[in-house]
C-alpha cells in the first residue's frame, strides 16, 4: 500500500477523531496541554492513549478475526483467564517470566479452542466463541478463587502503570503489538491470505490456502491480544478481578474494529484503522467525562455510533453511495467500458 | 422418531437426571417448596428467554433485553417516585416502549439487511444508556401495590408457593407455546429459521414477520423487567449485566438450534430450570463455588451445540 | 395456447442471455426445454416465473399478456416451479409445507387436524403414503419433490415448470416423479420440463424446444427427433458438414515422464477410471452437462479426495489429498464455476495473479512487491487481460477478462499438469480464440492439459485425445483420426449400453 492509498482509506477514522477532538476541547479547552513531570508525560492525550490500551489490542486480533468473516466473542473472559493466571503465577512467586508465559499460554491455548470449533468441526463463530465466553469467567474465578486476586510485585505492575521516556507502558505495549501484527501481516503474505480466505473461502482452498490452518492461527491471535489486553488490565489495579476485566471489552472491541471501517462481512481489513477506532471510542469516553457530561451518554452515542455506521455499511444502502464513485471510473476506464458493452 | 425432538429429550433427561443427583445427595431438594423457589428465583430468566427462543428460532439473535429488563426496573422505579401513577399504568406505558424498541431493532435488520447480532448491539448500548441517563443510582420502589403482588401466591401441596411471578413465567411459558406452535405467526418464524430466502418464494411476509418477531423480544423483556423490579423491590441502571448470554444459554440447553429453524419453546423452560437447579444445588451444597455455574453451563453449552451439529451432519448424510 | 412468449429478450451485462426467444406451451403436454449451460434456459424461467424483469417481449397466458413481478405473482396467475433444490423448508413438517400461507385457522389459532386434513387431500392422487406430521427431511429428495409439486398444482394449478427435477433421484424415483407427472399431464395442466438426462426427456416429453446460446434453435414434437439429431441441434454442429481443422497426431512420448491415474473415482460422483497424462499433451473431456465431467476434474485435482486407487509418476507416488498437495504435485485446476469457486471478487488483478503461487511457497517467503507487480503487469500484457491497472479488483471485470486471470494464477505457478473446466463458456469470440492459443503456447513448453468442454468443434482443435464421459463413467476414449464431432456425440448418444472405444 502506497501512503497515498493508506491516507485515503484511514481517512474517515482521522476526520472523526479530529471531529471528536475539536468537539471535546470546546467543552475542556485544557484537552491538548501535555505537561512533562516527574519523569513522564501527563496530559488528556496520554491519558486517552494509556486508557485505550485493553480495547486496543482486542482491536487488533479482533481485526484479523473479521477479516476471515469470523467473529471472537470470547475476548472479555479471555482477558480475564490471563489476568487471573498471571496473578495466579505471581501470588504462588513463580516470577515475572512465568507470569507473562503462562498468560500468553492461556490466551493461546483459549484461541487454539476457539479456531479448532470454527475450522475443524464448522460451528459458527459467533456460536463457537459464545462458549468460552460463558465458560470463560468461571475459569478466571477458579483461578482467583472467586475473590479480587491482588498481588504485590513492582515489577508487574510496571506493565500497568509504568512509563517509558514518560510514555506510559500499556501505551508503548499496544502500539509495538500494533506494529508487530502490522509487519506479521503485511511484510509477509499472511494478510493477502486472511483477506483472501475471508471473500471466498472455498476459491482460496481451491487455490492453495491452508484455509484451516490459517483460521485457527488467526483465533490464536486474538487469543493472544487478548491475553496482552488481560496483562495489562491486571497490573495496572494491582490484581485480578475474574468478574469484571475486561468485562463487554469485546464489543468495544468490535466496534472498534467496525469504526475503523472494516466490513463485518470480512476481506479487506486495516489494523491501524482499527487502532484509531478504538482511540476515537476512547476519546469519546475521556471526552464525556471532561466536558461535565455524565458518562451515561457514552452508551448512547455508542449506540448512534454503531446505527450510523452500520447505514453507511448496509449492503441496500452501500449500491447508492457507491454509484457516484463508480460512475467516474467508468468515465475514467474507457477500456472497461469497450470490455463490458462487447 | 423426529431426529429434531432429540436435543428435547436430551434436555429433559438431562434436567430429571440432575435433580436425581440432587436428591440423592440432598433429598430436601424434592420437594414443592424448592420448585416453587426455583421458579420466582428465575422468573425473569424465564420469561426473557421465551423472547429469545421466538428469536433464536427464526435465526436471529437479541443482544438487548439484559438491557431493556434494567431499563425497565428504572423505568418503572424512577416513575412511581416521580408520578403518581398506578404501578399498572406505568406497566402498560413500558410494555408499549419495550415493544416499539424491538419492533425498531427488527425493522433496522430488515431494512438494511445487516447481521442481527451487531443492531440489536447497538440497542444495547442505548437502551443501557437511556437506563442511566434515568438515573445512575439504585431507587428503591416503595409502593403498596408492589407489597400486593410479591406477597400474591398460590399454595400447592406440599406448602410450594407458586408466587405471582413464578406463575407469570409459566403463563409466558405457555402463551410463547402458543404462539410458536399453533399461530401462522409461528409457523413463519420456524419458516425464517429454515431459510430466509425460500421462506420469501413460500410467500412469508419476511420483513413484518421479522418486525414482530423482536417486537415480541421486546415486550418479554419489558416483561422481564417488570418481573425483576418486583423480585428486587427496585430499579438500578447496572442490574441484570449478561442476563442475555444466560436467555441465550437456556435457550441453547433447551435444545434450540442456535442457527435457527428447529426448537420447542417447552425445552427452554427445562433450560431455565437446569440452570436454577444447577445454582440452588450449589447453595445446597455450600461449598461448592458459585463460578462452577458458569463453568457447567459452559459444558451444557457445548455439547448441545456439538449435538446439533452432529444431527445436523446425520440429517445432511440420508 | 396456455402459456407463451414472444420475442422475449433479456440482457445482463456484457451478455444477451435471452435473444427474441419464442415458445408455446400447450394445456396437456409436456414440453421439454433444452440446451447446455448458458444457453439461456433458466434465464426464460425466471422470466416466466416473475425472477427477472425481461428486457422486451411478451408473455401470453391463455392469449392474454401478463406482468409477473414476483414468484408470488406467477404463482397467483397460474405459474408453479419446482426447482432442482427443493424450494420447501425441510425444518417444517410436511404438512406445514403444503399449507404455509393458509393454514386453516379458527381465532387465529391453527387447527393441526384441519391442517393435516387439508394436507392430506392436497397429497391426495399423488400416490403417497406418508405422515404429514413428521418433518420434510425425514423423506428422500423424491417425495419432497411430489411434496413441492403439490403445493404448487394447489397453489398455480395451469402451468408447472419442473427445473431439473431428477437430477438427484435413482431410477425408481424418477418413475414415481413420472407418475405423477403424466397424471398432470391428463388433468389438463400444461408442464415445462427441464432436464440433462436424454433418456428421460425422450421418456416423458410430448414436444422438444432447444436453445442454444439465447436462441430459440428448434422446436419438434419428441416423436420426430432422435437422439443423435437432439444432441447435434443442442451442441450446434451440422453433422453433415465436413470438419476442415484438426489433425494432431497422438503424443507417443516417453510414459516415463507421464501421470498415471488408476482406478481413481469418488462414489456417487464418477467411477473409477484409469488415465495416462504424458507430457505436452492436451486431452479432451467430453460429455452432456451433469455426464461426470466436473466431478472427473474434481477427483484428478484432489479438490474431492478419490477413494480409490492410486495416482504416480516417474518418482513414485503423487499426493492428491487436497488442492494443496495437488498444487505441490503441479497440478492446477481453473474451475467451471468462476464466481464461487474461482476469483476473489474483493482482491486486485495482481493478487488474484500471485494467490496460487504464494500459497504454495508458503506464507512466510512473500512475493516481494516489485516481483508481484511485474509477474501481473507481464501476465496482463500476455494474456491481454483488459483491465485499466493491476489493483483493480478482479470482480468488476468482464467474464473473459476474469477468466485469463484464473488462467494466469495457474501458469504463474507453472504446472505440468493444467486442468480447465469450461475455459471458455461465457467469454467472448475474441478472448474465446486468445484462450485457444495459449493452450496451444503452454503445450508446446512441455505442459499437459486436460481440456472439459461442450464445444465439441474446440475440443477436437486442441485435443491429442478425446475422453467421453456419460452417466458418471469414462464410456469412450477417442484417439487420431476418431477424433471428430462426430464420433464425439455418437459416443454421447449412445444409449445406455456401454460402448467400447471407437476403434
Amino acid at each position: 500500500m502506497t501512503g497515498a492509498t493508506l491516507l485515503r482509506r484511514i481517512a474517515p477514522q482521522l476526520l472523526t477523531l479530529a471531529a471528536v477532538i475539536v468537539l471535546v476541547s470546546i467543552y475542556y479547552p485544557a484537552f491538548y496541554q501535555i505537561v512533562y513531570v516527574n519523569d513522564r508525560l501527563v496530559g488528556i492525550p496520554i491519558d486517552v492513549i494509556k486508557r485505550g490500551a485493553p480495547v486496543a489490542l482486542l482491536a487488533i486480533g479482533m481485526t484479523l478475526v473479521i477479516a476471515t468473516r469470523g467473529i471472537d466473542l470470547s475476548v472479555g473472559a479471555v482477558m480475564a483467564i490471563c489476568g487471573a493466571s498471571a496473578a495466579w503465577s505471581i501470588d504462588q512467586g513463580y516470577g515475572i517470566g512465568a507470569a507473562l508465559g503462562l498468560a500468553g499460554a492461556a490466551g493461546l491455548v483459549c484461541g487454539l479452542w476457539n479456531g479448532v470449533l470454527v475450522a475443524f468441526f464448522g460451528i459458527q463463530p459467533i456460536v463457537a466463541t459464545l462458549i468460552l465466553m460463558v465458560a470463560g469467567r468461571g475459569i478466571a474465578q477458579l483461578i482467583t478463587g472467586g475473590t479480587i486476586l491482588t498481588f504485590d510485585s513492582d515489577t508487574f505492575s510496571f506493565l500497568g502503570s509504568g512509563t517509558l521516556l514518560g510514555v506510559p507502558v500499556p501505551t508503548v505495549i499496544w502500539i509495538l503489538t500494533g506494529i508487530g501484527f502490522g509487519l506479521l501481516v503485511r511484510r509477509t503474505a499472511l494478510g493477502l491470505l486472511v483477506e483472501s480466505i475471508g471473500v471466498n473461502l472455498r476459491a482460496s482452498t481451491l487455490a492453495g490456502i491452508n484455509s484451516r490452518v490459517l483460521l485457527v492461527a488467526v483465533y490464536m491471535g486474538s487469543g493472544f491480544c487478548a491475553a496482552l489486553a488481560g496483562v495489562i488490565a491486571t497490573a495496572d489495579i494491582r490484581g485480578a478481578d475474574a468478574n469484571n476485566a475486561g468485562l463487554w471489552l469485546e464489543l468495544d472491541a468490535i466496534l472498534a474494529v467496525v469504526i475503523g471501517g472494516n466490513s463485518l462481512l470480512g476481506g479487506r481489513f486495516s489494523i491501524l484503522a482499527s487502532l484509531l477506532g478504538a482511540m476515537i471510542i476512547q476519546t469519546i469516553n475521556t471526552g464525556i467525562l471532561l466536558a461535565g457530561f455524565p458518562s451515561e451518554f457514552n452508551l448512547v452515542i455508542k449506540a448512534v455510533l454503531v446505527i450510523v455506521i452500520l447505514v453507511l455499511q448496509s449492503p441496500r444502502i452501500v449500491p447508492y453511495l457507491e454509484l457516484l464513485t463508480t460512475r467516474r471510473q467508468r468515465v475514467k476506464a474507457p477500456a472497461t467500458k469497450m470490455e463490458a458493452g462487447k | 422418531m423426529n431426529i429434531r425432538a432429540l436435543p428435547l429429550y436430551a434436555t429433559i433427561a438431562i434436567f430429571l437426571l440432575a435433580y436425581l443427583v440432587c436428591y440423592l445427595q440432598f433429598p430436601a431438594m424434592l420437594s414443592t417448596r424448592v420448585i416453587g423457589n426455583l421458579l420466582t428465583d428465575n422468573a425473569y430468566l424465564g420469561i426473557v428467554a421465551v423472547g429469545m427462543t421466538v428469536v433464536i428460532i427464526s435465526g436471529g439473535i437479541d443482544l438487548s433485553v439484559g438491557s431493556v429488563i434494567a431499563f425497565s426496573g428504572v423505568f418503572i422505579a424512577v416513575l412511581l417516585r416521580e408520578t403518581g401513577l398506578h404501578p399498572l399504568a406505568v406497566f402498560a406505558l413500558l410494555l408499549a416502549i419495550t415493544t416499539l424498541f424491538g419492533a425498531a431493532m427488527g425493522g433496522m435488520i430488515h431494512l438494511l439487511a445487516m447481521p442481527p447480532f451487531i443492531v440489536t448491539l447497538a440497542g444495547m448500548f442505548l437502551a443501557r444508556g437511556a437506563g442511566y441517563m434515568l438515573t445512575i443510582d439504585s431507587v428503591p420502589i416503595d409502593h403498596a401495590f408492589y407489597e400486593t403482588m410479591q406477597r400474591a401466591y398460590y399454595l400447592m401441596p406440599g406448602k410450594g408457593r407458586l408466587t405471582l411471578l413464578g406463575g407469570t413465567m409459566v403463563a409466558s411459558v405457555i402463551l410463547g407455546m402458543i404462539l410458536l406452535h399453533r399461530t401462522k405467526f409461528g409457523t413463519n418464524v420456524y419458516a425464517l429459521g429454515g431459510g430466509e430466502a425460500t421462506a420469501r418464494l413460500m410467500g412469508v411476509a419476511v420483513g413484518r414477520t421479522t418486525v414482530l418477531i423482536y417486537a415480541f423480544s421486546g415486550l418479554m423483556a419489558g416483561l422481564a423487567g417488570i418481573v425483576f423490579s418486583v423480585y428486587t423491590s427496585a430499579g438500578y441502571p447496572l442490574a441484570t449485566v449478561g442476563v442475555e448470554l444466560n436467555a441465550i444459554a437456556a435457550v441453547v440447553i433447551g435444545g434450540t438450534l442456535l442457527t435457527g429453524g428447529s426448537g420447542y419453546m417447552f425445552g427452554t423452560l427445562i433450560g431455565v430450570l437446569t440452570m436454577g437447579l444447577i445454582q440452588t444445588y450449589i447453595v445446597f451444597d455450600g461449598t461448592l463455588s458459585s463460578w462452577w455455574t458458569k463453568i457447567v453451563i459452559g459444558a451444557l453449552l457445548l455439547m448441545f451445540i456439538l449435538l446439533q451439529k452432529g444431527l445436523l451432519r446425520l440429517r445432511l448424510s440420508h | 395456447m396456455l402459456l407463451s412468449t414472444r420475442d422475449l429478450t433479456k440482457s445482463f451485462p456484457g451478455t444477451l442471455a435471452l435473444d427474441r426467444v419464442s415458445f408455446d406451451l400447450k394445456a396437456g403436454e409436456v414440453h421439454a426445454l433444452l440446451g447446455e449451460n448458458g444457453a439461456g434456459k433458466s434465464t426464460l424461467i425466471k422470466c416466466l416465473t416473475g425472477a427477472y424483469r425481461r428486457d422486451s417481449g411478451d408473455i401470453l397466458f391463455e392469449g392474454e399478456p401478463v406482468f409477473p413481478q414476483s414468484t408470488l405473482e406467477a404463482q397467483a396467475i397460474g405459474i408453479g416451479t419446482v426447482y432442482q433444490e427443493v424450494n420447501l423448508l425441510p425444518n417444517l413438517t410436511v404438512a406445514e409445507n403444503l399449507t404455509l400461507g393458509h393454514q386453516p385457522t379458527r381465532f387465529g389459532m391453527i387447527r393441526p387436524r384441519a391442517t393435516q386434513a387439508l394436507a392430506q387431500e392436497m397429497l391426495a392422487g399423488y400416490g403417497l403414503d406418508i405422515d404429514v406430521r413428521r418433518p420434510l427431511e425425514s423423506y428422500s429428495v423424491a417425495v419432497q419433490q411430489i411434496v413441492a409439486i403439490a403445493r404448487a398444482v394447489h397453489l398455480s394449478g395451469r402451468v408447472l415448470i419442473l427445473d431439473e427435477p431428477t437430477a438427484s433421484l435413482d431410477a425408481r424415483e424418477v418413475q414415481m416423479l413420472f407418475d405423477v407427472v403424466r397424471d398432470l399431464r391428463v388433468r389438463g395442466l400444461g408442464i415445462i420440463f427441464i432436464s440433462h438426462f436424454l433418456d428421460q426427456v425422450f421418456e416423458i416429453s410430448d414436444s422438444l424446444t432447444i436453445l442454444r446460446n439465447g436462441r430459440h434453435i428448434a422446436t419438434h414434437p419428441a416423436a420426430d427427433v432422435d437422439r443423435m439429431q437432439l444432441i447435434t441441434l443442442m451442441l450446434g454442429r451440422e453433422l453433415a458438414e465436413e470438419t476442415a481443422v484438426r489433425h494432431r497426431p497422438e503424443v507417443t512420448g516417453t510414459s516415463a515422464d507421464a501421470i498415471r491415474f488408476t482406478g481413481v473415482g469418488r462414489r456417487g460422483r464418477i467411477a473409477p477410471f484409469d488415465l495416462t497424462v504424458r507430457k505436452g499433451e492436451v486431452i479432451g473431456m467430453a460429455g452432456l452437462l451433469g455426464s461426470g465431467r466436473t466431478e472427473s476434474a474434481e477427483v484428478l485435482f484432489g479438490a474431492v479426495a478419490s477413494d480409490s486407487g492410486t495416482v504416480e509418476d516417474a518418482s513414485g507416488p503423487v499426493d492428491l489429498r487436497n488442492p494443496r498437495s495437488a498444487i505441490a504435485a503441479g497440478f492446477a485446476f481453473a474451475p467451471e464455476d468462476r464466481k464461487t469457486d474461482g476469483i476473489i471478487a474483493e482482491l486486485s488483478v495482481r493478487e488474484n495473479i500471485i494467490l496460487a503461487l504464494q500459497a504454495r511457497q508458503g506464507w512466510a517467503r512473500p512475493i516481494p512487491q516489485a516481483e508481484q507487480q511485474r509477474m501481473a503487469n507481464d501476465y496482463i500484457a500476455r494474456l491481454d487481460i483488459r483491465t485499466p491497472d493491476a489493483e483493480k479488483p478482479v470482480g468488476l471485470l468482464s467474464g473473459g477478462n476474469q477468466q485469463k486471470v484464473i488462467l494466469a494464477r495457474w501458469l504463474a505457478t507453472n504446472p505440468r499438469f493444467l486442468i480447465l473446466d469450461e475455459p471458455t463458456r461465457g467469454i467472448d469470440v475474441g478472448a474465446h480464440a486468445e484462450i485457444l492459443r495459449l493452450i496451444e503456447d503452454v503445450v508446446a513448453q512441455g505442459m499437459s492439459i486436460l481440456v472439459i468442454s461442450s464445444e465439441l468443434e474446440e475440443l477436437v482443435a486442441v485435443s491429442h485425445r478425446v475422453i467421453v464421459v456419460r452417466d458418471r463413467q469414462h464410456v469412450s476414449e477417442l484417439t487420431g483420426d476418431d477424433v471428430s464431432p462426430d464420433t464425439i456425440l455418437r459416443a454421447i448418444a449412445a444409449p445406455h449400453t456401454t460402448l467400447e472405444a471407437a476403434e
